[in-house]
């Protein structure tokens, strides 16, 4: 099987206030068509380790490879056309550009990307939109949509550009329990039908447990890159903001 | 690399969704261009004028035979006498002529010359003037006035009459407008000059004139070249002043040094003349230049302040672009081009408001003794100070909307999205 995301060894410090060392050899891999999740308590590191994952954050050591490629140490640019072109990402809010339409929201990043006409685009974006079913919402303003919407929305710009993994962080921890479900489905639809690799961090244990693997964190390290979606006594803590 | 599409469709929803913000950064900008533009042009109008009035009435290049003492006594001509310590007393000047000698070929040369903007003729003569039992000194001024007319402006001068009449009549005289006060004459008038000779001859009237200068008012009048000559009873060669305007003023000093040394004769060049004239314009610029750098300033600052408070404002946005694949570079380019749009559009209201500012100052009633045919405040409508304007609100965008989009660009869109 394919691998889409590698981790090697992966080692994070922050500097400040004081030297702490947040991840700690971190070794794992997200096979393609793979749904997985990353549970842990807050501070055990997992939005650290999605960030870097997610190749915005560059300060790290160790190496991480995309489709195989080795992307670390590439230059800002070329991280960030990387990111347009092969990463999806969901965040625990929404992050729309308010003052854009729900399509050009979703529009945004093909349009950045530049590999297909402006018609297509839009097709597409309204492919992805009926897909979620909030094609309706496609002309109004991204500020005057629902929570639940939004978080829809948001998942229809991760995938404009039919990425190779979607990452999200909590993306159903601002959400109440029947948009959470409306989510995980999509998010299931997508692999079953696309073949789409997932990798999610979460606080939700119901949602953890219905994915494909658990890999499980404690104090930056991964104690489990495989746990059973059995353990129902994992410590919910605070929601990490 | 760059997608300039996306980018432009960007900058153009921010600015039109935060359309106050727009609009009061493009305010700013308009405000500072629109105050340079009448500021500069009103003042470099006053100080045109004020030069005007100097340079005007001075030529550049005033040649004349001037009275004085030879510089060589005979007795240094004399051999017996070389070695010796030789003391004349009481040295008096040699009568010589006062026309300048070969006056016409003189002329002839000088209007050949390409530097020789003109050069005009002119005979002075002591008169009086005799009005019923007044007799008051003065000038008379032979010229050929629509030469004149055409190299300083003489006509700017004449509030009643034109250079035309004068022209046009065998004894017209253009007087003086304190003497025509003093003999309370008026147009049409006749009056007497008689010479030092006592020869006494009539005149008619034909203008009037006012240089603002009370002392020259009161004494001098111009009339035709033929007729001072007549007056004085001499020949069409008898010319006693030769003016010469140059296409460049700086290049005085040295034609005159030239002229004086090649005719053997008397050339004063405008510095000579009026010394403090350079040093007022100097001045005078140096404050315009002050004044118009310091409005420029503050409107850069305050396009900087707007675009500062904006990127705060759009964060998250920032964050989410970079999150999406738009590079840092994208996103300054984003907001780069947001504030060359705002003085882009700033700057052409600002050269529309100077404009119509300096319209309205031209058309504002202003009268002065000094420039008897100035009605209205004088404008300078020179198209570089709207290039200088509009050139300076792009430039001072760019710099005060690079320092905050370099700040954008280096968001790093990690913190933003976790700290939120």
């Amino acid at each position: 099987m394919k691998k889409v995301l590698e981790a090697k060894h992966i080692n994070k410090y922050f500097r400040k206030p004081v030297l702490f060392h947040v991840l700690k050899h971190i070794t794992f891999e997200v096979q393609q068509g793979e749904f997985a999740s990353i549970m842990g308590k807050s501070g055990s590191g997992k939005s650290t380790l999605l960030y870097i994952l997610s190749t915005m954050d560059t300060d790290y050591e160790g190496s991480l490879y995309l489709n195989q490629e080795l992307i670390t140490g590439k230059s800002g640019p070329e991280l960030s056309q990387l990111r347009n072109g092969h990463i999806g990402f969901v965040f625990q809010f929404h992050y729309l550009l308010s003052e854009f339409s729900v399509l050009e929201n979703v529009m945004l990043p093909a349009k950045k990307l530049a590999r297909k006409s402006r018609s297509e685009i839009e097709h597409d974006a309204i492919q992805k939109l009926k897909m979620l079913n909030i094609e309706h919402l496609a002309r109004k303003r991204a500020h005057r949509i629902s929570g639940g919407e939004k978080q829809r929305v948001a998942i229809a710009r991760a995938l404009i550009n039919d990425p190779d993994i979607l990452m999200g962080d909590e993306p159903t921890g601002n959400l109440d329990s029947f948009n959470a479900e409306n989510v995980f489905q999509i998010f299931k639809q997508l692999k079953e039908e696309q073949g789409l690799s997932l990798l999610v961090v979460t606080h939700d244990i119901d949602f953890a447990k219905r994915t494909d693997r658990i890999i499980q964190m404690e104090d930056g390290c991964i104690v489990n890159t495989n746990a059973k979606p059995i353990l129902g006594s994992i410590n919910e803590g605070k929601p990490q903001l | 690399m760059t997608n300039w599409i996306v980018i432009l469709g960007i900058a153009k929803t921010h600015l039109v969704t935060k359309m106050k913000s727009t609009i009061t950064a493009s305010l700013g900008v308009t405000f500072g261009i629109g105050a340079y533009i009448t500021l500069v042009s009103f003042m470099t109008g006053l100080n045109k004028m004020l030069d005007d009035l100097i340079v005007n009435q001075t030529p550049h290049i005033h040649l004349y035979n001037e009275i004085a003492p030879s510089e060589k006594q005979p007795v240094a001509l004399y051999a017996d006498f070389k070695d010796a310590f030789n003391i004349v007393h009481s040295i008096k000047p040699k009568h010589s002529q006062k026309k300048i000698h070969n006056a016409l070929p003189i002329l002839n040369h000088l209007k050949r010359n390409p530097e020789v903007r003109g050069a005009t003729p002119q005979v002075r003569a002591q008169v009086f003037y005799l009005s019923g039992s007044i007799e008051l000194g003065g000038n008379l001024i032979g010229v050929d006035i629509m030469e004149e007319n055409r190299l300083s402006n003489i006509q700017d001068y004449i509030f009643e009459g034109s250079p035309q009449a004068l022209q046009n009549s065998d004894n017209g005289i253009l007087l003086g407008a304190g003497l025509a006060k003093k003999m309370s004459l008026s147009v049409g008038d006749r009056l007497q000059v008689s010479t030092v000779k006592g020869t006494v001859f009539p005149l008619k009237i034909v203008g009037f004139y006012q240089s603002g200068i009370a002392d020259i008012d009161d004494t001098q009048s111009y009339v035709n070249l033929k007729t001072v000559q007549n007056i004085l009873g001499e020949a069409a060669n008898y010319i006693t002043d030769i003016n010469i305007k140059l296409h460049q003023l700086k290049n005085a000093p040295l034609m005159a040094q030239k002229l004086s040394r090649q005719f053997n004769i008397k050339a004063i060049d405008i510095n000579e003349a009026n010394a403090q004239f350079e040093t007022g314009t100097t001045i005078r610029n140096l404050i315009t230049y002050a004044v118009s750098i310091t409005l420029l300033i503050v409107a850069g600052f305050g396009i900087y302040n707007i675009l500062n408070m904006l990127i705060y404002e759009k964060m998250n946005d920032i964050a989410i672009l970079k999150a999406t694949g738009f590079s840092g570079i994208d996103v300054q380019l984003i907001f780069m081009s947001q504030a060359i749009i705002i003085g882009f559009v700033g700057g052409i209201l600002g050269l529309l408001i100077g404009y119509s500012l300096s319209v309205m100052i031209d058309n504002v009633a202003f009268e002065t003794e000094a420039l008897p045919t100035i009605t209205t405040y004088p404008v300078n409508f020179n198209p570089w100070f709207y290039v200088i304007g509009i050139t300076f609100a792009l430039l001072s965008t760019f710099i005060a909307g690079y320092l905050p989009s370099n700040k954008a660009k280096r968001i790093d869109p990690v913190r933003i999205i976790r700290g939120s």
